[in-house]
């Protein structure tokens, strides 16, 4: 029983299953197909022959091929989110409710508004958007790009978030192999055979290749039954790997491929917890590329007209899914091989209303053919096609000679000889080599490791193939150092090969070289004569070969036309450049599962759940989510959140999580020599038990990054770094250690994720922590000076390293802990300290309190400024080399009027200052020539009641108490402030030693 | 892009940082800002093999110095710089 009203179904053969009947709908139209169809093969099966409307002319298109190089039967598949623009019908499987709509014509396929293009067809030529639309120039954003956009395109892609996720994956093997046709099922063989590695990479849902629409005989076998023995035989070996729906697109360096994996797009969606698609990146020691030939068009007036089929796609259609696109055929070849279509149609029980051959003789075997049922055999060519868009009705034919022939078919098979898939082997910028006795290019040489075979090397017979692809795979699997036994090459024939060249018919009507993308064969001779003769020139000046489809069918039969007006030889014409990926990938492969808030990896510090628990808005710095605020009941807003933290810091004690700093423990007899030469001060006079602030250039006398390092024995240094630098220092210091200073003897060790670290500050900090420490440690100012650097243990036993060191300003410790207690200490910092108000405090406290201290960070350490900017110039030793010493001390980073960091407050004690407003001097209109500078960091001092900054400003210490103009053209403010000493707060620096 | 670190194995380009030419050598203590200008910013732009020096950071942590072909990209050697490794444990 035949589902639905599959009109051109054969009644029997093919590899669809007649028993799994799936229903689809086509702009709304309901059909029925079968397992085992394409969306390209259940419209062919249901007599749909107008697919869609084209580019530029909106003219009427139907299916070209039935392959990945299709130009024309472009769909959007799937709706809403999942809705697919420009998906190819020839390569969508078929699944049940699945749902496509045509593209670029409205209201209707039939009835296409936009057609009326083709009136304009005239001006729409080579360069037409280079030529049309130049003046005046702000017309082209407001009215010409989007009239274009309405009129021209193909689909529309989603506009909201795609559901499904992508995944990403590495493979490793001896050998890979691209396309499971028989050069690459007899290379797998081999290659399986000798013990090799294998994965075998196949685009289409079933393995096969060409053998799925063309048969033969293959040891003496029926192609379908040495396929599926084959099949069994590689199913049968462990270590080789068959891949369907995946596409070998891309070779990179190193013998890494990229393929694409369709897992799920034959499913209306993929089922739970699935992927739609898999990247792959497959690591190789040999790759065979069996990746076939594209037969290629001929390009006469009309030959867009639907109905107008290449004849390889035509028997695809008949044997592979038994579906007929149409009931009286003629073929136009210039080759053999389309001579096969004949006799498939012939089988199928079509009717053969001619062959139009344009070579100069056929065979006696083909003129027996054709006088035994009844057609024609046409010497010459085809010079147009009458039909429109109820497709193919009458064809033209220029006979050789002279006289002129017409022939009435409902569809035209097209042969005009096959273009090996040479893609993948000149992705390197390799150049194909042309071979004048199949017309055709050939692969020249390959990236390392690869070769290719069997059609994609111009081999075009079954014998040929399976001989090649057999002895790749031998070759390969040796290669990659498996010695496996030998064993029998698969046999076949080799089909007769006879082709004369044909690229061109001259003819009234337009005659499409590039389908996909609109471009004619006048449009490229227009092209040749305006200048535009380098193939380089002529794909960018035309767009041929620039749509989605990159030109599979057009670009050779472009360059061949290019060539014959120029007069010149098709290599000397020469290729475009060949460039991954050969399919379409979806920007969401490449993504992976990094998108949204898996884009990248999140970094908690060990006390986040715990802060959490008490409600903290976190920021993200870099990776890391720090606590950014402890927001209160009652509280109306940030800055009332941080000001009572910075209060409950100057009054009694708080703490924040610092473990975000990168710590770098520092080991061995050298170790003090070694922070000599990359701290601008001096390390290896540091007493131990003592911390030290330390200042790193870079090579070239920019400060690069700065924290303290304390010295916790003879050979051993603890080093801290900023948050942002923390991998960046380690990656630098290993460096100066491996690279430029390999006869110190020191190590690095990274500790950054071992210790969790905590900042404890203010007048009660001592009283806090007496709570923590064991009794026995003496934290009093002379058993534990400011400055001071040791371990200490904790009451119930756990080693602590305890630093008196204060960002803040005030008596403040940091204390480092295992990793694995960090949240017990936030826990019973907050116990312990109950009696004291302890109060947790956030980065933008934390970050007050820097400013009130007039301490520089991030925003002061912008790559741009030195250390004496930095008003840290006297840290730099005169007594020992350092990284960046000598490019300190050249003119332009010491003249006087840098810009240096001072301190800012604004005249207007109410007024609140911003970041990033320049400094003018006062009563200056602003302007580049006068800009001294501008405020780097700005916060509200609970502690002064105002607004107060730091800036970089030339000679800006030298201006003290100067009112200056604070110029924001961002914000549009203008306002006076005054230059004052960057340390707000506590300058003599008698809270942190008190 | 793959590189046989000596310490790791075969590993992928993304777990190398890449710095640039490992020609250049530091120059002494007190060899003059001219010679400190030279090593800090200026480079040879080389078509073909030179030494580059390349960090392991997702793996061993070493300082690579490879040999590549900047037209290739082919890779000829691989060594750990001088201070790479555990050249030293137990020296």
């Amino acid at each position: 029983m035949m589902a639905g009203d599959q009109t051109n179904r054969l009644a029997s053969g093919g590899l669809v299953d007649r028993s799994a009947a799936l229903n689809f709908r086509f702009d709304g139209k309901s059909f029925a197909g079968f397992q085992g169809d394409t969306l390209a093969s259940a419209l062919v099966a249901n007599g749909v022959k107008l697919v869609g409307r084209s580019f530029k002319y909106h003219r009427p298109r139907g299916i070209l091929t039935a392959g990945s190089e299709e130009p024309n039967a472009l769909v959007e598949l799937r709706t809403g989110a999942r809705r697919e623009a420009n998906t190819k019908a020839t390569t969508a499987e078929l699944y049940d409710g699945l749902e496509a709509a045509s593209q670029n014509r409205w209201p209707s396929l039939a009835f296409d508004v936009m057609s009326v293009n083709q009136l304009f067809a005239p001006i729409f030529v080579a360069g037409f958007y280079y030529k049309t639309f130049m003046w005046p120039a702000k017309f082209w954003e407001a009215i010409y790009e989007p009239a274009i956009r309405r009129a021209a395109g193909l689909g529309r892609a989603a506009v909201v978030p795609d559901p499904d996720h992508y995944d990403k994956a590495w493979a490793h093997c001896d050998v890979v192999i691209a396309g499971s046709g028989p050069a690459g099922l007899a290379a797998a063989l081999a290659a399986g055979r000798s013990g090799a590695r294998v994965i075998l990479c196949e685009e289409d849902f079933v393995p096969g290749g060409r053998l799925l629409a063309d048969g033969g005989t293959i040891d003496g076998l029926p192609a379908a039954e040495w396929l599926s023995r084959t099949l069994a035989e590689l199913n049968s070996m462990p270590d080789v790997r068959m891949m369907t729906r995946t596409t070998l697109f891309g070779v990179y360096d190193g013998g890494t491929y990229g393929a694409i994996e369709r897992v799920n797009d034959h499913l209306p969606t993929p089922p739970e917890h699935q992927v739609r698609q898999r990247l792959w990146r497959i690591v190789a020691k040999r790759c065979v590329v069996a990746a076939g030939a594209i037969e290629r068009p001929i390009v006469f007036a009309g030959n867009d007209t639907p109905g107008v089929m290449m004849a390889s796609a035509m028997r695809s259609y008949i044997n592979r899914y038994a579906a007929t696109p149409a009931k009286r055929i003629a073929l136009f070849t210039n080759n053999e091989d389309g001579w096969r279509t004949v006799e498939t149609a012939i089988a199928a029980g079509l009717q053969v209303a001619a062959v139009i051959d344009a070579r100069p003789d056929v065979s006696p075997a083909h003129r027996s053919l054709a006088s035994k049922n009844g057609f024609t055999v046409l010497h010459g060519s085809v010079s147009g096609v009458d039909g429109g868009k109820n497709g193919v009705r009458k064809i033209s034919v220029s006979l050789t000679g002279g006289a002129r022939a017409e022939v009435e078919a409902d569809g035209l098979a097209v042969s005009g000889g096959w273009n090996p898939a040479v893609g993948l082997t000149s992705y390197h910028r390799g150049r194909p080599k042309w071979r004048d006795d199949i017309a055709a290019f050939v692969p020249d040489g390959a990236p390392p490791g690869m070769v290719a075979v069997g059609a994609a090397n111009g081999a075009f017979g079954l014998g040929a193939c399976l001989r090649e692809g057999f002895e790749a795979g031998v070759a390969a699997a040796r290669d990659a150092g498996r010695s496996g036994g030998t064993s029998a090459m698969p046999v076949a024939d080799d089909e007769a090969f006879s082709l004369t060249p044909l690229w061109h018919v001259a003819g009234k009507g337009k005659a499409f070289v590039d389908q996909q993308h609109d471009v004619t064969a006048s449009d490229v001779e227009l092209a040749q004569r305006e200048g535009f003769q380098s193939v380089e020139h002529l794909k960018r000046y035309t767009t041929l070969g620039m749509a989605t489809d990159q030109g599979k069918t057009s670009n050779v039969t472009g360059l061949a036309i290019m060539a014959a007006v120029s007069g010149k030889s098709i290599p000397e014409t020469g290729t475009t450049i060949y460039r991954p990926p050969y399919v379409p990938v979806a920007i969401g492969a490449f993504a992976g599962h990094h998108r949204d808030e898996t884009f990248h990896a999140t970094r908690l510090t060990p006390s986040h759940h715990w802060a959490a628990e008490q409600g903290a808005v976190f920021v993200d710095t870099g990776l890391w989510k720090r606590a950014q605020w402890y927001p209160r009941a009652g509280e109306k807003d940030w800055l009332e959140s941080v000001t009572r933290e910075v209060k409950a810091v100057r009054d009694g004690v708080g703490f924040c999580d610092v473990s975000t700093l990168g710590k770098i423990d520092v080991h061995g007899p050298n170790a003090g020599a070694f922070l000599d030469r990359v701290y601008i001060n001096t390390f290896s006079n540091l007493a131990v038990g003592k911390a030290r602030y330390g200042l790193m250039l870079r090579e070239d006398g920019i400060v690069y990054d700065d924290g303290t390092t304390s010295r916790l024995a003879e050979d051993h240094y603890f080093l801290t770094t900023t948050t942002a630098k923390a991998g960046l220092v380690m990656q630098h210091l290993e460096f100066c250690r491996q690279v430029l200073f390999p006869e110190l003897d020191v190590q690095l060790t990274s500790v950054s994720d071992q210790w969790a670290q905590f900042s404890i500050a203010g007048p009660k900090t001592r009283d806090l922590l007496q709570e923590i420490v064991d009794p026995a440690e003496d934290l009093s100012n002379e058993g534990f000076p400011f400055m001071g650097a040791r371990e200490v243990a904790l009451r119930g036993g756990i080693k602590a390293r305890l630093f008196r060191i204060s960002f803040s300003g005030e008596m403040a410790f940091e204390i480092s802990v295992p990793a694995r207690y960090g949240e017990a200490m936030a826990r019973n910092l907050m116990l312990a300290g109950a009696p004291f108000g302890v109060t947790p405090y956030g980065t933008e406290a934390l970050g007050v309190m820097r400013v009130e201290k007039g301490h520089v960070a991030g925003p002061e350490l912008s790559g741009t400024t030195t250390a004496a900017d930095l008003g840290l110039g006297k840290m730099m030793s005169t007594k020992k080399d350092f990284i960046g010493r000598v490019m300190a001390g050249r003119e332009a980073l010491v003249v006087p009027n840098r810009q240096v960091v001072v301190g800012i407050k604004p005249v207007d004690k109410a007024r609140r200052l911003r970041s990033g407003a320049h400094i003018i001097p006062k009563g200056e209109t602003p302007g580049p020539g006068n800009d001294q500078g501008y405020v780097t960091s700005v916060c509200f001092s609970p502690t002064l009641d105002q607004w107060i900054g730091l800036g970089l400003v030339e000679r800006g210490r030298e201006r003290i108490g100067e009112i200056v103009h604070a110029h924001d053209p961002l914000r549009g403010e203008d306002y006076d402030v005054e230059l004052c000493n960057p340390v707000f707060y506590d300058p003599d620096g008698g809270r942190q030693r008190g | 892009m793959r590189i046989a670190c000596p310490f790791c194995g075969e590993r992928e380009l993304g777990e190398f940082t890449y710095l640039g030419d490992a020609k250049p050598q530091r120059p002494a203590a007190d060899a003059g800002a001219d010679a400190v200008y030279d090593y800090v910013y200026l480079r040879d732009n080389i078509a073909g093999v030179m030494d580059e020096n390349w960090y392991h950071g997702g793996g061993c942590r070493a300082w690579l110095k490879v040999t590549r072909n900047t037209l290739t990209h082919e890779i000829s050697a691989v060594e750990p710089a001088a201070g790479a490794g555990a050249a030293k444990v137990g020296a």
